[in-house]
């Protein structure tokens, strides 16, 4: 008899108290949308194209980030401009694939493509989780402030000639026989 | 050293049993072991200037010390024994890696060679990641070269390779190295298109980005996004593989693809960014009927059908109709006319002239007495008689392969001198300017002058009688033709040519259809004829006779036409009214005949059908035309000038209603069934059949991919088209899937598209599907020589009767860049073609008053309302005189109305393109002359 008091009753009262005892705690729940959840910066959410501190493109179209894809959900195609600078075409994203895993933000070797932390994504029509460039391009620089591929890169481009990017010397005279 | 020897050599402790006289580095790669290297070229040999490939050599079995040795310079000795593990050969490589890349820019995202990378590829074998050194980076300007190579030359790893192939592989001579040391630069001495007709292949001899594919970069796809099957190149009839890329449903660009006994690591420039005509705005994607209004694809069947109901119908009868196949269309799309039509009223689709070659030619490449030989052989020709063909613009790759012939004499000095025929800079060194004759019959300057021993200009009646003469001096038995060699009195040069031919071991003769002049290749047979006489029928082998076809299927087309049924025999059936309707497959009639002549037929049929990809004026005229499937977009097979058939898979689909020409005049469900038609039908197809793959190696119905393993963006391609993703396309057709899904080469399969192995991003792959070196794939190469050797040889022919007429003689000039129909369609040829041009001696030119790019009007001889066409003056000392040379690759060009003989006159200069594109530093060498 007292086993099962203790085995029943008992537990049933530790339950209660612990219920009771939070009536006086402060809520975990946000009231979103009105109160909006506090996001960290590196939560991997929309994914974003941004530009370079000099307000051009960072994306060069490289490919890499379509390539590490894991379900493929990144379509672009290269082009460029007169002065010999890589950007997209097109650039695309299905979201409605996407996994959000952030792989593409890893390959990006130029800083263009980056998670944000948004994930109000959601839509009525799957047809409109498909993103173009237009959507996804930001006017800004996003995490990564200071880092412009074109001022590290070889190539050529307007205002930066050859011999101008980091690190390198003058462009080398053919004709000169010094040593 | 070409012996066969085995020996054995011991490498990280395991027995391999290598090939002796060869290098350790080509040995290590045959095995399949990865070594890193740059300046090796497998083509090309050693030259050790990139130091990449260290490996430790032991003494014997007891030295544990070793010594650093660069693989690719060292011999292969019975019983040595090396390391590539070895640690102090890995921290060698990886020093030599770091410093190679010291002054290597930032740039693979933006670099076209970028994930097909050698460079890449060996820094990663070779273990280095991170730039020590904090000094600047040495850079370069780049160059302008012309609209189909791009120049980075920051890039550069100063590895040597590309003027070796450029100058010394290819004969190019301007591309150098400039500067010296941590300066060098490779560039031409100023801005300007490099005239290599082979300077594609520098973007893939290169083993970084310092030269890309412009055209590539346009539309830039990265290798691993390109589907790929393997193809045939359809620009002329050497069919060399080649292994096209698609990307969003255009075809993006070609690149070689390795045939051991033909095209090898390289191909030209026709065939590289010949193709851009597949993407074009202009093809046609619907039928059309007479008036230009678009019809449903059943209904365009159906007419077809009604119009040849009365196929088979006896000629006579008012009722038939007739069938003009196509030299630039598969076998299928011939098969299937020919069976619509019936095999009397197939006719072949190239000009009379040519007919008349083929005919020959085919008869020539029956005779037990002759080889035809395949690219691999015509390198080994240790002395070569080349007759009236320019063959750097008819079959370029042959051109390559003959420069490549002449170097049997430096290889032959080097082996009496004990140096190792790999020995690359070495047996260069030694032989200097030595080398095997090379003797050109033509009637103007060829490209290959550069290299030639014996030069003989003539017109070209004049050259016939002085081969047919030629012949005679070999063998007595061969007819003399009268006033052969009276034009030459000092030294005579048939005598020399006699001797050279007599002399070698190996004598080649390569004549061709794409002058249409029969008499040249009739003295070829006889040249050929009378060397195998004079050498004996026992023991010696056949002499090598290769007759060149001017179009990708020229021979298949003749080998399933009847001897008579000619072009001119059609047209003239259709004038007189002895047939009534006409079906044209993928041919331009007014490139083939007098217009007059086709106007007339055209205008006589009851209906005319033309099938075809892109508008020409056959097209304009044709009550019904059918569009159809470009090279990349069907699969089939083609017959080059050696009678090999080869079949060229489809790359992508094409989504139009163009189909391919053999399911519009076929009743046949399945490629497989048009195939087997002309196998089943033809006798001299029958071993068509073992072109199809062998797919006993596909269990259960799995297939070899088109899409690399890493194939990108499949999710998204179409997303904005229609978010919920198509099922894969299907391919019932052949072994391939469009899709990533299947057997990836490395497993077996049977067919190989695009290369790719562990480690191994870029082409050099290639050495991990080889058997060995330069050896032939593990997957075949799937071709099957068709023609077999009759019984009895055939006799000679009498020489031509001298017909000296008013006027000057006539001859076609071609170029590699603007002469085959399709490729002068495409935009980047278009950059490097010249207007229509006459190419005159000088003499001539002041004789009739005319100027170095000024207009000049061409007419018939004796015939002063007959046709005439316009032309820019092209002044060539190298010209004969008395002949001129007209560039039949312009449209509007009527040179089958012209005869054999024209008069000059100057006129107005006519607009359009000029002559800027000719390759300049002949023309400036030429005017140095004058």
């Amino acid at each position: 008899m007292f086993k099962l008091i203790k085995d029943t009753l008992l537990s049933q009262a530790v339950t209660l108290w612990g219920v009771f005892r939070k009536l006086f705690v402060k809520a975990d729940t946000v009231q979103y949308p009105d109160e909006p959840p506090y996001m960290f910066p590196r939560w991997r959410g929309r994914i974003i194209l941004s530009r370079d501190p000099d307000g051009e493109e960072r994306c060069v179209a490289c490919n890499l980030c379509a390539v590490a894809c894991p379900v493929d959900c990144i379509a672009l195609q290269k082009t460029e401009t007169e002065d010999g600078r890589w950007y997209p075409e097109f650039f695309r994203i299905n979201f409605s694939r996407c996994i959000m895993c952030g792989f593409c933000e890893e390959a990006c070797p130029t800083n263009a493509i980056q998670l944000t932390p948004d994930f109000e994504m959601a839509e009525y029509e799957r047809q409109d989780m498909v993103w173009e460039k237009e959507d996804l391009l930001i006017d800004g620089v996003g995490k990564y402030h200071d880092y412009n591929f074109y001022r590290v890169a070889g190539k050529q481009v307007a205002g930066k000639d050859k011999g101008e990017a980091l690190n390198e010397a003058q462009p080398v005279d053919v004709r000169s026989l010094l040593p | 050293m070409t012996d066969n020897a085995k020996v054995q050599i011991t490498i990280d402790g395991v027995t391999y049993e290598v090939n002796a006289g060869s290098n350790l580095l080509q040995e290590c790669l045959s095995l399949g072991l990865d070594l890193p290297y740059f300046c090796w070229h497998p083509c090309m040999g050693s030259v050790g200037a990139c130091r990449q490939c260290a490996v430790k050599q032991y003494r014997n079995d007891e030295d544990n010390a070793g010594i650093m040795t660069m693989a690719c310079m060292t011999p292969v000795q019975p019983g040595a024994r090396i390391s590539i593990e070895d640690p102090q050969a890995k921290a060698f490589r990886a020093g030599v890696i770091e410093s190679l890349m010291i002054s290597h820019p930032h740039d693979c995202p933006v670099c076209e060679e970028g994930g097909e990378c050698h460079l890449q590829d060996m820094t990663l074998m070779s273990g280095h990641n991170y730039r020590r050194y904090d000094k600047k980076k040495v850079t370069h300007r780049n160059q302008y070269l012309g609209p189909f190579i791009n120049h980075e030359m920051n890039r550069c790893i100063t590895c040597y390779r590309c003027v070796r192939f450029y100058n010394e592989y290819a004969g190019g001579e301007d591309l150098s190295a400039q500067a010296s040391h941590h300066f060098t630069y490779f560039g031409r001495h100023r801005e300007g298109t490099l005239e290599s007709e082979f300077s594609g292949n520098l973007v893939e001899v290169c083993p970084t980005g310092v030269f890309t594919d412009k055209v590539f970069s346009e539309s830039y796809t990265r290798k691993w996004d390109l589907q790929t099957a393997p193809s045939v190149c359809a620009g002329c009839g050497v069919g060399c593989n080649i292994a096209p890329g698609e990307r969003y449903g255009e075809l993006r660009r070609v690149v070689n693809r390795y045939h051991d006994e033909l095209n090898g690591y390289f191909i030209c420039d026709r065939g590289r960014f010949g193709t851009g005509y597949v993407n074009d705005a202009e093809r046609l994607k619907t039928p059309l009927d007479g008036a230009g209004n678009e019809l449903d694809a059943d209904a365009a069947g159906q007419q077809l059908r009604e119009i040849a109901g009365s196929a088979g119908g006896t000629i006579g009868s008012a009722r038939g109709t007739i069938g003009i196949g196509s030299p630039r269309a598969g076998n299928e799309a011939n098969f299937a006319l020919r069976k619509l039509v019936g095999e009397e009223n197939f006719h072949t689709g190239y000009s009379d002239s040519e007919h008349a070659c083929m005919q020959l030619i085919a008869e020539a490449a029956g005779d037990p007495q002759f080889h035809n030989p395949s690219i691999r052989e015509i390198e080994q020709a240790d002395a070569v008689l080349v007759l009236g063909e320019d063959v750097t613009n008819t079959a370029p790759r042959i051109a390559l392969a003959l420069r490549q012939s002449v170097r049997n004499k430096a290889l032959e000095l080097a082996d009496g001198a004990n140096i190792p025929r790999w020995q690359d800079a070495a047996v260069r060194e030694l032989a200097q300017q030595e080398r095997s004759p090379l003797c050109i019959l033509s009637s103007g300057a060829t490209r290959l002058d550069d290299v030639a021993s014996d030069r003989v200009i003539d017109t070209p009646s004049a050259l016939a009688r002085n081969a047919f003469e030629l012949a005679h001096r070999i063998d007595s038995d061969a007819p003399s033709a009268e006033g052969g060699s009276s034009a030459e009195d000092d030294i005579d040069p048939l005598a020399r040519i006699a001797d050279h031919l007599l002399a070698a071991s190996r004598p080649l003769i390569v004549a061709g259809a794409s002058s249409g002049d029969v008499d040249l290749i009739k003295a070829a047979i006889n040249i050929a004829g009378a060397l195998r006489k004079r050498r004996g029928n026992g023991a010696s082998a056949p002499v090598d006779l290769c007759l060149l076809t001017t179009e990708v299927n020229s021979m298949g087309l003749h080998l399933m036409t009847r001897p008579k049924n000619s072009l001119g025999e059609a047209l003239r059936k259709l004038s007189a009214g002895e047939a009534a309707n006409v079906i044209v497959l993928e041919n331009d009639l007014y490139r083939r005949a007098p217009h007059a002549q086709v106007d007339a037929a055209l205008a006589a049929a009851k209906a005319s059908v033309a099938l075809d990809l892109l508008p020409n004026r056959t097209t304009a005229k044709a009550d019904l035309v059918l569009p159809v499937t470009a090279f990349s977009e069907q699969q089939t097979s083609y017959v080059n000038y050696e009678g090999r058939a080869q079949l060229a898979y489809q790359v992508h689909r094409n989504h139009s209603a163009a189909r391919p020409a053999w399911q519009w005049t076929g009743d046949f469900e399945h490629f497989r069934q048009a195939l087997l038609e002309g196998a089943d039908s033809i006798p001299v197809f029958a071993k068509l059949r073992d072109v199809l793959p062998d797919t006993s190696s596909l269990p259960g119905g799995i297939k070899v991919p088109r899409q690399s393993e890493r194939y990108s963006g499949r999710t998204a391609m179409k997303a904005n088209l229609n978010v919920h993703e198509p099922k894969q396309a299907q391919d019932p057709e052949s072994a391939l899937a469009f899709s990533m899904e299947g057997v990836p080469p490395l497993r077996d399969a049977t067919i190989l598209a695009s290369t790719w192995a562990p480690q191994w991003n870029s082409n050099q792959s290639i050495s991990k599907f080889q058997d060995e070196i330069n050896g032939p794939l593990r997957q075949g190469h799937g071709g099957t020589l068709l023609l077999e050797k009759r019984t009895e040889s055939g006799g000679f022919f009498p020489p031509p009767v001298n017909g000296d007429g008013a006027g000057l003689e006539l001859l076609p000039a071609h170029q590699i860049f603007g002469s085959e129909e399709l490729s002068s369609r495409s935009e980047a040829i278009r950059k490097r073609m010249t207007g229509a041009f006459v190419a005159v001696a000088p003499a001539d030119a002041v004789k009739h008053g005319l100027k170095q790019g000024q207009g000049v009007r061409l007419s018939v001889a004796g015939d002063a309302g007959g046709v005439s066409v316009t032309a820019l003056t092209c002044i060539r000392t190298q010209t004969s005189p008395g002949a001129v040379a007209l560039h039949v690759g312009d449209r509007e060009i009527d040179f089958h109305g012209l005869g054999a003989r024209v008069e000059l006159t100057p006129a107005e200069t006519p607009h359009g393109r000029g002559l800027g594109e000719l390759i300049v530093s002949d023309l400036a060498r030429e005017q140095g002359d004058v």
